[in-house]
């Protein structure tokens, strides 16, 4: 069994530099029922970067996902996002900075009394006094981003594991959110429809740049993340030519034990020498 | 080994602990019904949803406050009727019923009957969603839950429990007059003005004053329940229970309160 690694130092990050950065996590301590679970941690998800966190179960990993929408209360530390200090904002303030974010949460978490379409639409028509004819055309778009634009009156119920994680795709980027919140998108599908949710993920930080967190048990999913691009001509996701690698916004962020042990790019976690981190990615 | 494996697995809760508990939960519960009604005073104003409540709770409703209104107001009046025949006044019988349901059992009836149909449905309804994570997605989709779910429920129980409440004592009235003159042999015609001159506007206003006040109860504690439970499906069967338990018990305290409360003010004869 590999040694507990040390936890990466890292300075605290002024204000400013949440302005500059989608989220920053500046000593985040968390606990639930005296287990804590993340222990000062701090890191940073730099505008149109994707950045994959990784842990055992438990290890907080959705937590910080939670955190970052406003969703849970940290005890200790501050969390920004899009310069805002939600750790800092009451509840109807972060309904205003959630529209500019969007989550999948790991069961997609559909209303299952909606169809797709109220389900997609559900944002836009929340937000404005548009009429269903009106949000027609998005949700149709949102839709054909997914691939799924024939089941718009059907019911989650109706829907696969794998398409109703593409329908939680699409009812998040509808709106173009400037920041996007993967839970385990990938989690329990088979590797076709994962492979397909995989491409939707670099889709939506090539062409759109937006920035994301991502969590995922899947390594390879994060690898292949670092290792392709996606050609807009060809509508499709291709691996990076050779000796581009790290070209592509990606990154890497490992945890253990309530803390960050890993905060890098894909070359830099290939070459770690790190015995736990090792064998995690062997 | 058995019986000592069941008390191993019991959790001793201090009574320190269990009262913060309840205190906790009464807080949580002030909070939320403080926000469901200080959201009516802000935008947006979900209309839909309220309609679309109103007919879950009213006209939902409607069968079953058909009859036990109809079954109260008859039993009533059989179970009176002995009562003022040995004293030769089987003709006040129409009063005593329209007393008897416009005061009390019409409100509390009806409630009750609400409260186990629909605190259960909104506890249900809302802790599974709660347990699938879709509150959250409300939330993290930028939707304050307690002003889409909550809100258009509480004002939606409150306004059909009012008129079911009338519908329900005038269907007592109604099978209280049938039972009279079936049974009794009584004067329909004498039995509506006597149940008609009798009520004052002491006796409506209490009788209207409680659905009021158990519609906020049935609806505020269905969410309330809804949104606290936890732990799977197990956790939605437990605040359902719950629900119908907790409002049924409330009902019941406020309507002494109220009651003794109204008779006070209006030094009741």
């Amino acid at each position: 069994m590999a040694a507990p690694p040390s936890a990466i130092e890292q300075g605290i990050p002024s204000q400013a530099d949440a302005a500059t950065n989608a989220i920053v996590f500046e000593n985040v301590s968390i606990a639930f029922d005296d287990q804590v679970v993340l222990d000062g941690i701090s890191f940073r998800l730099a505008k149109g970067e994707t950045k994959a966190i990784f842990g055992i179960a438990g290890a907080g990993k959705s937590t910080i996902l939670k955190l970052a929408l406003g969703l849970l209360k940290p005890d200790a530390g501050h969390i920004y996002v899009l310069g805002d200090d939600v750790t800092q904002m009451r509840e109807a303030e972060l309904f205003e900075l959630r529209r500019k974010i969007g989550m999948v949460f790991q069961e997609s978490a559909l209303f299952d009394s909606l169809t797709v379409r109220e389900n997609v639409a559900f944002r836009l028509l929340e937000e404005s006094n548009v009429s269903e004819e009106q949000v027609e055309a998005p949700v149709r778009e949102a839709l054909s981003f997914v691939e799924l634009e024939n089941t718009v009156d059907k019911f989650p119920s109706e829907l696969s594991g794998g398409m109703r994680r593409r329908v939680a795709i699409a009812r998040a980027i509808i709106t173009h959110p400037e920041v996007l919140l993967y839970d385990s998108p990938t989690g329990g599908l088979d590797p076709v429809t994962s492979t397909t949710i995989v491409q939707l993920i670099v889709k939506q930080r090539d062409v759109y740049k937006t920035s994301s967190l991502l969590v995922t048990h899947r390594l390879q999913d994060a690898f292949t993340m670092a290792t392709h691009y996606f050609d807009r001509k060809a509508n499709e996701m291709r691996p990076l030519p050779p000796g581009e690698r790290g070209e592509v916004p990606m990154a890497f962020l490992i945890l253990r034990d309530g803390k960050v042990i890993f905060d890098g790019d894909a070359h830099e976690l290939a070459q770690s020498k790190d015995e736990y981190i090792r064998e995690y990615i062997s | 080994m058995a019986a000592g494996d069941f008390l191993s697995r019991i959790e001793l809760v201090s009574p320190t602990a269990f009262i913060k508990d309840k205190v906790q939960a009464v807080q949580d519960y002030a909070v939320l019904s403080g926000r469901a009604i200080a959201n009516l005073f802000s935008q947006p104003r979900y209309f839909a949803d309220m309609m679309q409540q109103a007919d879950l709770v009213g006209v939902g409703s409607l069968p079953i406050v058909i009859l036990t209104g109809l079954s109260i107001g008859a039993e009533l009046a059989l179970n009176s009727a002995n009562t003022l025949q040995r004293f030769g006044s089987l003709s006040l019988i129409g009063q005593l019923v329209s007393v008897g349901m416009v005061r009390e059992l019409g409100p509390i009836i009806t409630g009750l009957m609400v409260a186990g149909r629909n605190a259960s449905g909104m506890a249900s309804e809302i802790g599974s969603m709660v347990v699938t994570e879709q509150i959250d997605a409300m939330r993290a989709l930028g939707t304050d839950p307690i002003k889409k779910l909550v809100t258009p429920r509480v004002i939606s129980t409150v306004f059909m429990l009012f008129f079911l409440t009338i519908i329900s004592d005038l269907l007592g009235l109604f099978g209280g007059s049938i039972v009279s003159s079936l049974l009794f042999g009584l004067d329909w015609h004498q039995y509506w003005n006597t149940a008609y001159q009798i009520l004052v506007f002491q006796d409506v206003f209490m009788g209207l004053v409680k659905p009021v006040l158990f519609g906020f109860i049935i609806a505020t504690v269905g969410c309330y329940y809804g949104i606290s439970a936890r732990g799977g499906t197990q956790g939605v069967g437990r605040a359902t229970t719950q629900a119908v338990v907790t409002s049924s018990v409330l009902i019941l305290v406020v309507d002494l309160l109220v009651t003794k409360l109204l008779m006070s003010v209006f030094a009741y004869r």
